[in-house]
């Protein structure tokens, strides 16, 4: 499958994962959002850019539990807790967040 | 609920090259969803994996030792290195990169994950588990 950016085809997987991790962007997350029907608030781009960071710091996305934890840590209680989270991502915070963040599917994630 | 088993993973292959040390890591990711209490073992060749400031450019495959930072995030808190095979391939403790993992159970104080240990301390370990997993 591909998502449409602005006139061009960003390639991605059967999943909706974007393939070449390069071609991400503000725009992009926003399209893959609307194709998971999801409405981008301030709050899922906080999570999106915590999740961008810690791929960058550590070459991984993180399964659901190492994001609840750190979005605590980073984000503060409001955000990072199980429920909330949950509640934002649908489809899983970890799986989904990822998705919209241009990152691989999380470790483990089946 | 039963106590947990102890797994330890052994890796005895450099970083790249080969594909062991990354399912390795791969594999150390997603067992750390399950109730065990795990260890990883370098040794021989191994012991490149940990070795700080890795560049990849020029053989055009992911870096990925960062990731091992990441693994206190897993509660995955002890990696044993073998003092021996880092002798033998001239490094240092000092050439290895810094992982730290907060405790729980010490007010979340940031200690090191790295133990240097002999190659007769690597022998007790190894022999105090329930599985081994050589990758």
């Amino acid at each position: 499958m591909s998502y449409q950016v602005n006139g061009t085809a960003i390639e991605a997987d059967e999943d909706g994962y974007i393939v070449n991790l390069d071609e991400w962007s503000k725009d992009l997350a926003e399209e893959i959002a609307k194709a998971e029907g999801l409405p981008m608030t301030d709050d899922h781009w906080k999570v999106i850019d915590f999740l961008r960071n810690y791929y960058d710091e550590f070459q991984i996305a993180p399964a659901v539990r190492v994001l609840v934890k750190n979005a605590k840590k980073k984000l503060g209680p409001d955000i990072g807790n199980n429920k909330t989270l949950e509640a934002m991502f649908p489809d899983g915070a970890a799986k989904q967040g990822c998705k919209i963040a241009g990152l691989p599917k999380p470790t483990g994630c089946v | 609920m039963p106590e947990a088993k102890k797994f330890l993973y052994v890796n005895r292959k450099a970083p790249y090259g080969t594909i062991y040390a990354l399912e390795s890591l791969e594999v150390v990711l997603i067992g750390a969803a399950f109730e065990q209490d795990v260890s990883l073992a370098f040794l021989d060749d191994g012991v490149f994996q940990l070795t700080r400031d890795q560049n990849t450019d020029e053989i055009g495959v992911k870096n990925f030792s960062p990731t091992f930072r990441a693994l206190g995030d897993y509660e995955v808190t002890k990696l044993f290195v073998e003092k021996e095979s880092l002798e033998e391939r001239g490094l240092a403790p000092s050439d290895l990169q810094e992982i730290m993992y907060e405790d729980e159970d010490d007010d979340w104080e940031e200690k090191p994950s790295i133990h240097i240990v002999s190659r007769s301390e690597m022998a007790d370990i190894m022999a105090d588990q329930d599985v081994v997993l050589s990758f």
